[in-house]
């Protein structure tokens, strides 16, 4: 049946080729298609029955026309080749190089659908990677085979951050093979090349994989993309045994490719127009990652998804965070304000951390004083929208504490350089000191123990002013500026992704 | 169920829905699709022709390829070698097939639920006599499950008649012949008149039918669960259904854990639809370590797991909830407490939906078929305390986790959910995102049963409960609105009875509702325990209340060591050391009456 050409196409539309009168095809199997100028495109079987089959087209349907199309059933699922020369290299969505070289060559093919993991068969992830970054390692910890995605809005530095997590990312006292998969699809040119560039410059580039569909490239393709990037992650975790952290970005442009398809098939929509079974779509992607028995690779999954105008509640980050095992959220004020990363920490989760931390993980200390941190800051926020209304002298001299800490928090705490990397243990001593503002007393969610071993008091204005922080004008201006934020938002919505100042 | 197994033809594939033709089949019969023998069930007939939604992924299935009707309905196995699983949404045995295929789930495999080849020591039923009538449900023998559960082997459901043989006590492996009953023929319903049954230790039971009782009963004790916020404010029922909505990030997982974990019910199911394979594993790893609060064992030894993570087939995760609730009502027979914990049944209806949108059917709201609500109602009513045909009382206790869109309540299944359910644990992304956990929101949060939860209250533990409850609840009422006060102008408005009042309400939240599942001592909240220390919060509030209205500023007692200390109580002594608590409040009391002395006198000086 392979080498058999059908031209029988009766139908061609958003990305979507119907042909009849064909032979029993197989649900799922690959197929090529060749138009009237003899360029070739790649498609799916997605509905298959004995008068009527449905392709769909990865490069899209422009251009054909019903009677120069010839179709070729290829009696094969969609596969990619598998050998260690992957690393470094750069693919399309369909595992074809991207980057002028020839194509891998191994006995080794893999259907790109994968199977689902037994539940049985899985580890449970606690070991922490140390990011270097304050906000996610002393408060949304990373742990190996946790997915965590970035959620973020446009215009925010998620690239960045993502970048400096694939460079400092490492296991607390452990020096494993390491690999990065990197999953582009719908991105600009400039940031594929930012990512590239990150890589080369950082000396990664040889452990990196790379599948890259842009802007303008057929957005059909974009549906394939993740799903052979995770079957060349699941490759170098369990067959060469090394540590995977795939990054993909971004997740939003891959739903819009599926409604676009959705769509064209007539799929009844639920929200927003995405089809219902968007979030087991998204569910099979995601639920790739993890630690297996017996395995010693894994595969650690950190998704950017962007939030159409930062609304968290759409449905691509909200069935998102109902899948992954946390969100790091990115707050466009913080970001207004040039803290970098500009992580919001109050929506901000990591469901695995718990596991991951303390005693024998990270120190003893780190899961109450993560605790601690989250109670203060909440009602930091709560006395900041406050000072916003009656005026920050109006505000008992214990209250004002709360405000220090808020600014000396964003300031010292969230902001970091991009090339800092902060040690575990540098983050829960930045953490004491700056708890260390408050009296005893408030700190209730840790241990006495632990107040007597850390907490040293000191004088107020030096810890709000750090080392090298701004002037207290500025610090005035800001939380002014925050405060009307926040003001105006609990005017429109309290659903909103939260922000804050 | 022994009829010649029919083939026809598959027709068209599309994603889990195949359509094929097969004359003579039934609606909701199993069917083996391909070459591969997928699973499947038939949703719809039409002419010669039925739609099957298959447990499968149906990749490289052809039309033309064979499909197999079974026969039956999709049902489970059930009999001893349940407890301690783990299962997938239509009851294959994961660690089973794990061994057989490996990591992934292969497609096709068919592996027999029950150990076939187990020997389980059997005891029959001293008081069964040869002759003697029996009907479904009679108790024949018991064999040791695990440590913790008993197994009743009992007559099924659909077979009366006079017992003609019962097997001695001995090693059966659960095929053997334990006993054989001969229909009386009195009885219509009674299959085959004057036939003799074979009776083996386990049998099978078609999951969208409820299993039979004798009648139905009120709920009468409450599900303790050690967790204060539900037990104290919002208790559950042995027997009642309750809902834990919450967006994501809330906690639903936490708490439905908590419950699995702590709550004094005999056997705890727990389903996992939809749901990510990470937090499995964690109960998979973790259960078989911990110890049950009750008996001193193991709590694996009572937990039964169902498993359709997120990426496992969508159509299996619609069956996962029956398969799970009818596993409860096979061991609620036996007269135990169950408890099925659904998480979560937002995934269960978006199952539902798929299948509707591929089937083409007019969705209603948010693209939800019309008979979603009917379809949830019917669920939950699979919940109850019944009186069992054999062995006494037993309940399924039904607790589903819903995970609506956006955190929006309003959504259709937690909408629907809420007009079914008896209690209601709102889940609140505001206290999520202030690691106020258990998240559960005291505003928006209801229970009702309260008044009979009460009554058991005032018998085991205090005779003020429900008074207390109630005063705590009107504190923080009180709180929610001045709360509302300080946000707009300040708390410099407030008289000082008023900002005692918010730092009652804070004494409440921090000391008694918020509890860490983390924490070694807190996790777990003996009733006794949890009364003492709402009682505590309360009295400080009130003798509080005293000295502010003589006059004593409300800084001098928010200053008082002792708060912060009544703040991290919980977590400083068990659910035994009740005599510590007794001590702490006679100190308490002993300090804010020196005060309230100190205090007294200065007015006199004046």
């Amino acid at each position: 049946m392979s080498i058999k050409e059908f031209r029988t196409a009766v139908e061609a539309r958003g990305g979507l080729l119907v042909m009849k009168h064909t032979p029993a095809i197989a649900f799922g199997d690959r197929v090529r298609i060749e138009d009237h100028t003899g360029r070739i495109r790649n498609g799916q079987v997605i509905r298959s029955s004995e008068d009527e089959v449905l392709i769909l087209v990865f490069e899209g349907v422009e251009d054909l026309d019903l009677e120069n199309t010839w179709v070729r059933f290829l009696d094969a699922p969609i596969e990619i080749a598998l050998s260690p020369e992957l690393l470094g290299r750069e693919f399309n969505g369909l595992g074809e190089p991207r980057d002028g070289r020839p194509p891998i060559l191994s006995s080794l093919r893999r259907s790109v659908g994968g199977s689902a993991i037994n539940p049985a068969a899985r580890n449970y992830p606690r070991e922490f990677i140390q990011t270097g970054v304050s906000t996610i390692d002393g408060l949304n910890s990373l742990v190996r085979g946790q997915k965590l995605p970035i959620f973020t809005g446009s215009g925010l530095p998620h690239n960045r951050l993502a970048a400096q997590i694939v460079r400092q990312a490492q296991l607390k006292n452990e020096d494993a093979a390491f690999s990065v998969v990197f999953a582009a699809m719908g991105v600009s040119y400039a940031d594929a090349k930012f990512f590239r560039d990150e890589f080369a410059s950082s000396g990664v580039l040889s452990n990196v994989v790379m599948f890259v569909n842009l802007a303008d490239d057929p957005p059909v393709e974009r549906l394939t993309l993740p799903r052979t990037a995770l079957t060349a992650a699941e490759y170098l975790a369990y067959d060469l045994d090394r540590h995977v952290l795939v990054v993909m970005t971004d997740m939003t442009y891959y739903a819009e490719a599926l409604r676009e398809v959705a769509t064209s098939k007539g799929d009844v929509p639920a929200r927003k127009g995405y089809p219902g079974y968007l979030y087991s779509d998204l569910a099979e992607i995601y639920e790739r990652c993890g630690r297996i028995h017996n395995r010693h690779g894994s595969i650690t999954m950190m998704p950017v998804v962007s939030m159409p105008s930062d609304d968290i509640t759409h449905p691509i980050p909200d069935l998102t965070g109902y899948i992954t095992e946390g969100q790091i959220v990115l707050s466009r004020e913080l970001d207004n304000q040039g803290i970098y990363p500009p992580v919001h920490i109050s929506p901000s989760l990591s469901r695995l951390m718990k596991d991951g931390i303390g005693k024998d993980d990270t120190r003893e200390d780190h899961p109450r004083v993560a605790a601690q941190l989250y109670a203060l800051y909440a009602r930091a926020l709560e006395t900041r929208n406050l000072a916003s209304i009656i005026g920050a002298d109006e505000l008992s001299s214990h209250d004002r504490r709360y405000l220090t800490f808020a600014d000396a928090f964003d300031r010292r705490f969230v902001g970091q350089g991009e090339t800092e990397d902060r040690s575990i243990e540098a983050t829960l001593d930045l953490a004491w000191e700056l708890m260390s503002i408050f009296p005893k007393d408030v700190l209730t969610r840790v241990s006495e123990v632990e107040i007597g071993k850390y907490y040293h008091e000191v004088d107020e204005s030096q810890v709000a002013a750090g080392s090298g922080g701004p002037s207290s004008g500025v610090t005035t201006a800001v939380q002014s500026y925050g405060g009307s934020q926040q003001k105006k938002r609990k005017s429109t919505s309290g659903a909103q992704p939260a922000s804050t100042a | 169920m022994t009829e010649t197994q029919r083939t026809g033809v598959v027709r068209d594939i599309n994603g889990p829905i195949v359509t094929i033709e097969l004359p003579g089949i039934r609606h909701g019969e199993q069917v083996k699709i391909g070459e591969l023998g997928l699973f499947g069930e038939v949703i719809s007939l039409k002419g010669d022709r039925a739609v099957v939604q298959t447990y499968e992924s149906t990749d490289g299935v052809r039309p033309g390829e064979p499909a197999e009707g079974l026969g039956w309905p999709l049902s489970v196995e059930l009999g001893p070698g349940l407890m301690g699983g783990i299962f997938d949404g239509v009851q294959r045995p994961l660690e089973k097939i794990a061994l057989q295929s490996g990591d992934y789930i292969r497609r096709g495999i068919d592996v027999s639920v029950l150990d076939r080849e187990r020997k389980w020591d059997f005891e029959p039923n001293p008081d069964l006599e040869l002759g003697q009538a029996v009907s479904p449900g009679t108790v024949l023998g018991s064999v040791q499950e695990t440590e913790t559960v008993v197994h009743r082997i009992m007559v099924p459901p659909g077979i009366h008649g006079e017992l003609e043989e019962l097997a001695p006590a001995g090693a059966y492996d659960i095929e053997a012949t334990i006993g054989r009953v001969r229909s009386g023929g009195r009885r219509s319903e009674d299959q085959g008149r004057g036939q003799s049954h074979r009776l083996r230790m386990y049998h099978r039971w078609p999951v969208r039918t409820p299993r039979p009782y004798l009648r139905r009963d009120d709920g009468v004790a409450p599900l303790i669960t050690g967790q204060r916020v539900i037990d104290t404010f919002f208790p559950q029922l042995k027997g009642g259904k309750g809902a834990v909505p919450g967006p994501f990030g809330a906690g639903k997982t936490v708490v439905q854990q908590q419950i699995a974990r702590w709550s004094n019910a005999d056997i705890v199911i727990y389903v996992g639809c939809g749901e990510r394979g990470n937090e499995l594993v964690d109960v998979l790893e973790t259960f078989p370590q911990l110890d049950d609060p009750y008996t001193g064992r193991k709590l694996m030894e009572r937990t039964l797991l169902v498993a359709n993570t997120s990426n496992m087939p969508v159509v299996a995760r619609e069956a996962s909830v029956y398969v799970g609730i009818t596993m409860a009502e096979y061991y609620r027979d036996m007269g135990y407490d169950v408890v099925v914990l659904a998480d979560s049944t937002s995934r269960w209806a978006e199952a539902l939906r798929e299948v509707s949108g591929r089937l083409g059917q007019m969705p209603v709201e948010e693209g939800y078929p019309a008979y979603l609500a009917s379809r949830l109602a019917a669920v939950y009513e699979r919940a109850g305390r019944v009186e069992t045909h054999g062995a006494g009382s037993g309940s399924v206790t039904l607790i589903g986790a819903v995970s609506p869109p956006g955190g929006d309540f309003s959504e259709p299944v937690t909408s629907h959910t809420k007009d079914i359910i008896e209690t209601f644990w709102a889940l609140s992304k505001e206290l999520a995102d202030a690691r106020h956990y258990p998240s559960i929101d005291w505003v928006t949060s209801f229970s009702g049963h309260v008044h009979t939860a009460a009554q058991w209250w005032h018998e085991n533990v205090n005779s003020t409960w429900e008074d207390r409850r109630r005063a705590a609840l009107a504190l923080l009422a009180r709180d929610a609105e001045l709360s509302r006060i300080v946000n707009l102008v300040g708390p410099e408005a407030l008289s000082s009875t008023q900002r005692w009042d918010l730092e009652g309400a804070a004494l409440v939240k921090e000391g008694v509702l918020q509890q860490s599942a983390l924490d070694e001592i807190d996790t777990f909240c003996s009733p006794e325990k949890q009364f003492a220390l709402l009682d505590l919060a309360l009295r400080i509030y009130d003798l509080g209340a005293e000295l502010v209205k003589i006059g004593v500023p409300v800084q001098e007692l928010q200053r008082l060591p002792l708060l912060s200390r009544t703040r991290r109580l919980k977590s400083l002594y068990s659910s035994e050391q009740l005599d510590e608590i007794r001590a702490f409040r006679s100190e308490v009391e002993k300090t804010l009456e020196e005060l309230r002395q100190e205090y007294a006198k200065q007015e006199e000086q004046a």
